[in-house]
């Protein structure tokens, strides 16, 4: 399959400059970015996490001999999937499988076994079920699993619901679910609003442990950088297993880590994705690496789950770039593979044989992934190329640029009152506080009574988890930090407001985009013309309209090592930065070598495929390579999600 | 060497001369020494029950010197008895047993059961099983009753011995089958008991002279068992009585003393001591006995690997030789070890010889076996001479040989070097390697903690090199918590000299040692001491336990570890009333919201109870309007909201407060149009709601949503605009257009027409619609000439692009030309 995809990569080049001088950037780019990629520093091998992790599971179900049912929490399915299939299941005396449905069961085995994440509904709905067993005079065994580990309030729960001996549990420290080559998750969407909604900080310590177990496999870090309040607590409690654990001097596998929050920058998650891969998860939600197409992207009545990483030849050529650039390529692509196809005439029944057996099978598969990923960019181009979206991202783009603001308010407002979409209502308004800190108090009061008289008032509780994340707020006259502080200080002692002040920072924190977007010039003047098929900045992004503000950090920080001479940035982002030099001893010497090359950066609360897209097109400018762990893939409908409170 | 007998070998080798002095020497007096060479038990004239005369209670060590004594003031003891762990138990008459250390400190007490103490004592036993030390004993009743581990008591009465009339003549404890039975002796029959039954048994081929069992004793191992009968014959077979192994006469029909066994592990011989007054008697497989001399009173402690024997003066060890030593001392040996030894005396001597024997050995290709006949037999010498003798020779064959692995050799010299450390008099820990090797080198080091010996066990720890954590960080704890217990010592005095010593120990918790304080009942020092801990998380059970909450609770919120942070919480929860314990949770966010995250799905009034505490009102509100839509019925529902709106007022939020009379309201028209019209609309939003009223033709009630909510015109155009359009019906839309200046524009008139793909109704608005919108509108009903005329005359550059982007370049050429001619001009102005 290697050989014939290099001559295609050629043909294509000498197709490309005869016939499509158009096409010419673009194809160069990619095949710039190929010779660049060489030099690129070799990646760690992820595929070890997930025998790791397989392995404990399977030592896990054995604890409990013989045939049970296996009851899974539903959003550990798919992550499960990746790492043991039901074949192996099944290996393990796995009888039949269910998925946890907070609902009456019907298992007539005498085995039960859940596999869940640790939460306190499910475990409650584990105790109803044995004490109906218990009613019923149903012995069985039951054993829960926690993944990837409990938690005292569930067992808590066990306790107070009476069922505490009847039960055994257990953890599988499945941390780390590596989705692509520099891709690895927590797959733990709820990070986002437990721990920065509803201050909930437990799961500090995973995202510490998913670090320790990463060091303790692959070697230590020379360097950590971090911003926010919980990437210092997750710093801390990698610390802590630090010491606890053995000192081993390994040579480190990556050079530098930096940790971020999720709200240290919500401007990127709430921009339209434009980039293939972040668009593609915008529209179809790609779902722990694999996205399933409708039947309007695969023409034919059936729809059709694909896996979308770095195996997949296309998609790995096209994921980064700006989608107006993904069409024309695919074509350019598909015409080549037509050649590749025609050289099948004129050849011998030798030539033909040789054709079949070393050619055919790759270009088949190739055919299949690119009529898929042709479907998908025709119904992307259907749909945002429509005057519709144009003018979504214009308003996206005037509000980035702090231009021409009360026409954007009128079009969310149309919006809003169109009934266009629930979500994107609310992103557009999210964009407008944060960018103009905070909506004037007529504004607001409008906007929230428009965006519920088309809603519903359930909202006010939406608007409520908003405000206290500084999503969307209304700008007080007065109503300042300090205030918070005079008022709270009067009722407790002076020790504790400090404390205080740390918690309430959040909620009165001004967002300063506008001051820190010139400060780190996140927005490229306009009026200059942006050629997205050759991109210059991490802008390209979001279409030549803004850098992502968390890798303009990243990007800042690792020029300068360290956080000097960005004091009036750290500032207006609420502090909380720290950058330590880490345990290994990093000698000079060793700089030249990959590891040092290589940046893990992780995303506490969710990060999106633009910020990947973007620091991989850092990587290549720099010669290093990032890794992004991140507590879940993000984007602007799931961050929004998450607020709304349609769930209890 | 004291080699007695003559067709097999036992040893009797001198370990002390007793350092204590003993005016009777053992005479009535109730002794028990612990195996491993542990301590020595005295309780003299126990059976006195004056209190102007109360025994004494003396504890020595192996080598006799004084650990402990005390006056006995308790009840009457019947039995003494060391613990796995060197603690001693006294078992009194009624079936109470007290549990002292080795150093005579009381630690606790525990009882055999009502029925023991009811019809006391007769007879008791203290056995050691894999679980733990155990306790049987005999009532009055004649009955047995036993607990298999003191650490973990659960007491067993087992049945009852058929015809027993008074007390047996021997018993002994097994544990076979994981279960601990009692062998009993009545007269010629003998008894199994377990938990269940009470078994019959027959020795085989014991001699038919015997009338009755008189003694029994069971092997260190419970595999052997030795029966004396009173025909004076030892009968020595498997414990499971399976199998006869010897039976030997002792021409003695007097019952003994004692009786041990003495067999080291893996002998093919078996051999037991039976001792009298003044005699002991060792009997084995042959016919021949050996027998010994007593000129004291004595007593035999039995041993993994032989039986020692304590008088009132001396100390002795009996074994059976250890095989090496035999092969290598027996007179005129010709074995390797023998060879080996023989020549390195040669060699020391500067002697030719040395090479003669070093060739015989290599002739046979035995050297290494040699070397390590000389190597184990060090191991089994108590002299330390004789172990340099044995070690050198082997050291001088190991030179001959190239491969020689060097571990056996290196650890037998460690080895030796701490045997030799412990049984030094003033320790008088009288191990044999092979005891020493069975108990491992951990159980050693907690032996010298008990006996506070601190600086040699942390000696011993660093010369073995063992791992910090189990070693010296270990004996630092004990040593520390011992410490911490002097009273006599200031807080501050006792805390700097724990921490200077504990300093750089890897492997410390300060928790474990400020605990030890707390229980000894000093606080204070037990918050200094903790305060060394850098585990903030540590800190925490202790500080819940010295009720100091809120720096507890503090502690776990610094440790970063919600579960310890909830722990503390769920405590205080149960500990404090509802108001403090509130209030506590006020001055720490993370513990409030956990708190509140845990409320949320097991207590949601708690959280009522929570905000009302805090005046929050703004979020009880909001808890309200969340538990109505949790609510079907919907006079509840609408009682939910109110009780919003009246929270929402008292946080002055007028906003939310009016925007939920408003739900209200509109609630409560749902309810009454779905009862007139039967049109489910219960639960929509207003939008919602006017789209399905409008959808089914209901505009007049639409009309009075719009005026009654203040609908924005804008809104009910555009749903005006969509709905009438989807009905297709045109005329209407029309007149809708026409009944006053449209709010929207007419531009969306435009548009909804084209969507509906009806080109004809779509133009008759294009002339309405404002200028800047005029191209848009031409493009939209697809008049090309149209929207570049409104281009042109706009002079808008950007516009005729537009115009120019949808031309096509083989129709519209002529109207391009203009375009572009219009397109320079407005460049230029």
């Amino acid at each position: 399959m290697q050989l014939p995809l290099v001559g295609v990569t050629v043909m294509l080049e000498r197709n490309v400059l005869q016939v499509y001088p158009a096409a010419e950037s673009v194809v160069g780019s990619l095949h710039m970015a190929h010779t660049e990629w060489r030099d690129a520093p070799e990646l760690p091998d992820f595929s070890l996490l997930k025998r790791l992790a397989r392995d404990q599971l399977i030592f896990l179900l054995e604890q409990l001999p013989g045939k049970k049912d296996l009851f899974i929490d539903a959003d550990l399915m798919s992550p499960l999937d990746r790492i043991a299939n039901v074949t192996i299941l099944k290996q393990h005396e796995v009888d039949k499988l269910y998925k946890v449905e907070l609902k009456p069961i019907v298992s007539s085995s005498d085995q039960l076994c859940f596999l869940i994440r640790p939460r306190i509904q499910t475990v409650k709905w584990i105790s109803d079920l044995v004490n109906a067993d218990k009613v019923a005079g149903r012995f069985r065994r039951y054993k829960i699993i926690f993944t990837p580990q409990k938690f005292y309030a569930c067992e808590t729960v066990l306790e107070e619901q009476g069922v505490y001996g009847d039960v055994t549990t257990d953890e599988w420290n499945f941390y780390i679910l590596p989705l692509d080559d520099d891709i690895l998750s927590l797959e733990l969407p709820e990070f986002f609003r437990d721990n920065f909604l509803e201050g909930d900080q437990r799961w500090v310590t995973t995202a510490g442990s998913a670090l320790h177990l990463l060091q303790s496999v692959y070697g230590s870090f020379s360097k950590v950088y971090g911003i926010g309040r919980c990437a210092k607590m997750v710093y801390e409690s990698w610390r802590e297993l630090m010491e606890e654990g053995e000192q081993r001097t390994r040579q480190p596998e990556f050079a530098k880590v930096f940790l971020v929050d999720r709200d240290v920058d919500f401007v990127t998650p709430l921009c339209s994705q434009v980039v293939y891969e972040g668009l593609v998860d915008d529209l179809f939600r790609i779902k722990c690496g694999s996205v399933e197409f409708g039947p309007d992207v695969t023409s034919s009545d059936k729809s059709i789950k694909v896996m979308l990483n770095s195996q997949d030849k296309v998609f790995s050529e096209i994921r980064n770039e700006h989608f107006s650039n993904v069409f024309g390529f695919l074509s350019q692509k598909a015409k080549n593979l037509q050649t590749a196809y025609d050289k099948r005439r004129g050849m011998d029944i030798q030539q033909m044989k040789a054709f079949v057996s070393d050619e055919l099978k790759g270009l088949k598969q190739e055919h299949r992934l690119l009529s898929l990923h042709i479907g998908a960019s025709e119904s992307m181009m259907k749909k945002k190329t429509k005057q519709d979206f144009q003018e979504l991202l214009k308003t996206e783009h005037s509000l980035l640029e702090g231009f021409e603001i009360r026409e954007c308010i009128t079009y969310i407002e149309e919006h809003i009152n169109r009934q266009v979409s629930m979500i994107d209502s609310l992103r557009l308004l999210c964009l407008l506080s944060i960018t103009e800190n905070g909506l004037l108090s007529k504004d607001y009061r409008s906007l929230k009574a428009q965006y519920l008289q088309s809603y519903g008032i359930k909202h006010l509780l939406t608007f409520a988890n908003l405000r206290q994340l500084g999503l969307l707020e209304e700008q007080q006259a007065g109503e300042t930090l300090t205030v918070m502080e005079s008022k709270v200080g009067k009722l407790v002692n002076d020790k504790t407001v400090g404390k205080l002040t740390d918690a309430f920072s959040s909620l009165a924190k001004k967002s300063n985009f506008r001051a820190l977007s010139k400060r780190l010039a996140l927005v490229p003047k306009s009026g200059e013309e942006y050629d997205l098929r050759v991109p210059r900045d991490m802008a390209y992004v979001f279409s030549g309209a803004y850098i992502p503000l968390s890798c303009k950090l990243i990007e800042q920080v690792l020029e300068r090592d360290g956080w000097t001479g960005l004091e009036e940035v750290t500032r207006m982002l609420n502090g909380q930065e720290f950058a330590v030099t880490g345990g290994s001893s990093s000698s000079e010497a060793r700089n030249k070598t990959d590891a040092q090359r290589i940046v893990l950066v992780m995303f506490l609360g969710g990060c999106t495929f633009s910020e990947i897209s973007a620091l991989r097109f850092l990587g290549k400018e720099r010669g290093c390579r990032f890794i992004v762990v991140t507590t879940a893939i993000t984007n602007s409908a799931r961050l929004l999600e998450a607020l709304l409170d349609n769930h209890a | 060497h004291h080699y007695i007998g003559a067709t097999w070998h036992v040893l009797k080798i001198e370990l002390y001369e007793m350092g204590w002095n003993l005016k009777d020497g053992l005479r009535e007096c109730l002794v028990a020494a612990a195996p491993y060479g542990g301590p020595i038990s005295l309780l003299k004239g126990h059976n006195r029950r004056s209190p102007s005369a109360r025994p004494q209670l003396e504890i020595y060590s192996s080598s006799g010197l004084p650990l402990a004594s005390f006056p006995w003031k308790s009840g009457v003891v019947k039995q003494l008895g060391w613990t796995v762990s060197d603690d001693l138990l006294c078992v009194q008459e009624d079936g109470t047993v007290l549990v002292y250390d080795l150093l005579g400190g009381f630690k606790r007490h525990f009882s055999m059961g009502n029925e023991v103490s009811q019809s006391q004592v007769l007879e008791t036993k203290i056995f050691h099983s894999p679980y733990g030390t155990g306790v049987a004993i005999l009532t009055g009743a004649l009955r047995f009753t036993l607990a298999t581990n003191i650490d973990d008591i659960k007491l067993r009465r087992l049945p009852e011995v058929p015809g027993l009339q008074g007390a047996p003549s021997c018993w002994a404890v097994l544990t076979q089958d994981r279960q601990s039975k009692v062998l009993v002796a009545n007269g010629s029959h003998l008894f199994i008991l377990d938990n269940t039954a009470c078994t019959p048994v027959t020795p085989p081929g014991l001699s038919p002279q015997a009338s009755s069992i008189v003694h029994m004793c069971v092997s260190f191992s419970y595999k052997y068992l030795a029966l004396l009968t009173d025909s004076g014959h030892v009968w020595m077979g498997t414990s499971n009585l399976k199998e006869k192994l010897s039976e030997v006469d002792t021409k003695i029909k007097t019952p003994p003393k004692q009786m041990a066994w003495c067999r080291r592990p893996k002998s093919q011989q078996p051999s037991a001591v039976v001792m009298w007054d003044g005699l002991l008697i060792v009997v084995g497989e042959c016919k021949e006995t050996i027998q010994y001399h007593l000129d004291d009173d004595s007593i035999l402690v039995p041993e993994l690997d032989g039986v020692r024997i304590i008088s009132g003066t001396h100390h002795e060890l009996l074994q059976e030789v250890p095989g090496a030593c035999e092969e290598i001392f027996k007179i005129a040996s010709m074995a390797p070890g023998a060879l080996l030894l023989e020549a390195h005396k040669e060699y020391e001597k500067e002697s030719q010889k040395a090479d003669e024997y070093l060739r015989e050995i290599k002739e046979q290709s035995l050297l290494s076996e040699a070397v390590r006949q000389c190597v184990e037999a060090a191991g089994h010498e108590h002299e330390p001479e004789t172990q340099k003798t044995l070690l050198r020779a082997a050291s001088f064959g190991k030179c001959f040989l190239s491969n020689f692995p060097p571990e056996q050799f290196v650890s037998m010299c460690r080895d030796l070097r701490v045997l030799n450390a412990v049984r030094d008099y003033t320790v008088g820990i009288p191990l044999t390697h092979t005891q020493f090797k069975q108990m491992t080198v951990q159980v050693l080091i907690d032996r010298l903690v008990y006996r506070k010996l601190y600086p040699l066990a942390i000696e011993i720890c660093r010369y073995l090199k063992t791992p910090e954590y189990q070693g010296v960080s270990r004996v630092l704890k004990h040593w520390a918590c011992y410490k911490v217990q002097q009273k006599e010592e200031s807080d501050e005095v006792i805390a700097k000299a724990v921490s200077v010593k504990l300093a750089d120990a890897a492997g410390i918790f300060y928790s474990e040692i400020a605990t030890k304080a707390y229980e000894s009942g000093r606080t204070e020092l037990a918050i200094k001491l903790l305060e060394f801990e850098p585990r903030s998380g540590e800190q925490v059970p202790l500080l819940l336990k010295m009720k100091k909450s809120p720096l507890a609770l503090s502690k776990a919120i610094e440790s970063g570890d919600t579960d310890l942070v909830y722990t503390v919480v769920m405590y205080l929860k149960n500990e404090l009333n509802r108001g403090d314990f509130f209030m506590m949770l006020r001055n720490q966010p993370v513990a409030l919201s956990l708190y509140k995250q845990f409320c949320k799905h097991q207590e949601q009034d708690t959280l009522k109870d929570l905000f009302n505490q805090d005046d929050d009102h703004e979020e009880l509100g909001n808890l309200y309007v969340k538990a109505s839509y949790k609510e079907q019925r919907l006079e509840a529902r609408i009682a939910l909201l109110q009780s919003a709106v009246d929270e929402y007022y008292k946080a002055k939020n007028e906003f939310s407060a009016k925007t939920t009379e408003d739900e209200m309201r509109l609630l409560r028209f749902q309810r009454k149009l779905e009862e007139e019209k039967g049109e489910l609309l219960v639960g929509f939003s207003l939008h919602d709601t006017m789209t399905t009223l409008l959808s089914v033709g209901l505009h007049k009630h639409a009309e009075q949503l719009y005026k009654d909510f203040r609908v924005p015109d804008k809104r009910f155009w555009w749903l005006k605009l969509k709905s009438l359009a989807e009905k297709e019906d045109w005329e209407e839309l029309e007149k809708f257009g026409k009944s006053k200046k449209s709010p929207i524009g007419y531009l969306p008139f435009v548009e909804v027409c084209i969507k509906h793909h009806n080109k004809y109704e779509a133009k008759k608005y294009v002339s309405k619609v404002t200028p800047e919108q005029k191209v848009k509108a031409h493009l939209a009903v697809g008049d090309m000439e149209g929207a570049a005329e409104a281009a042109i005359e706009r002079r808008n550059e950007s516009e005729i692009s537009t115009v120019l982007s949808r031309c096509s370049a083989t129709t519209d050429h002529l109207l391009m030309e203009r375009l572009n001619r219009a397109k320079a001009t407005a460049v230029k102005k």
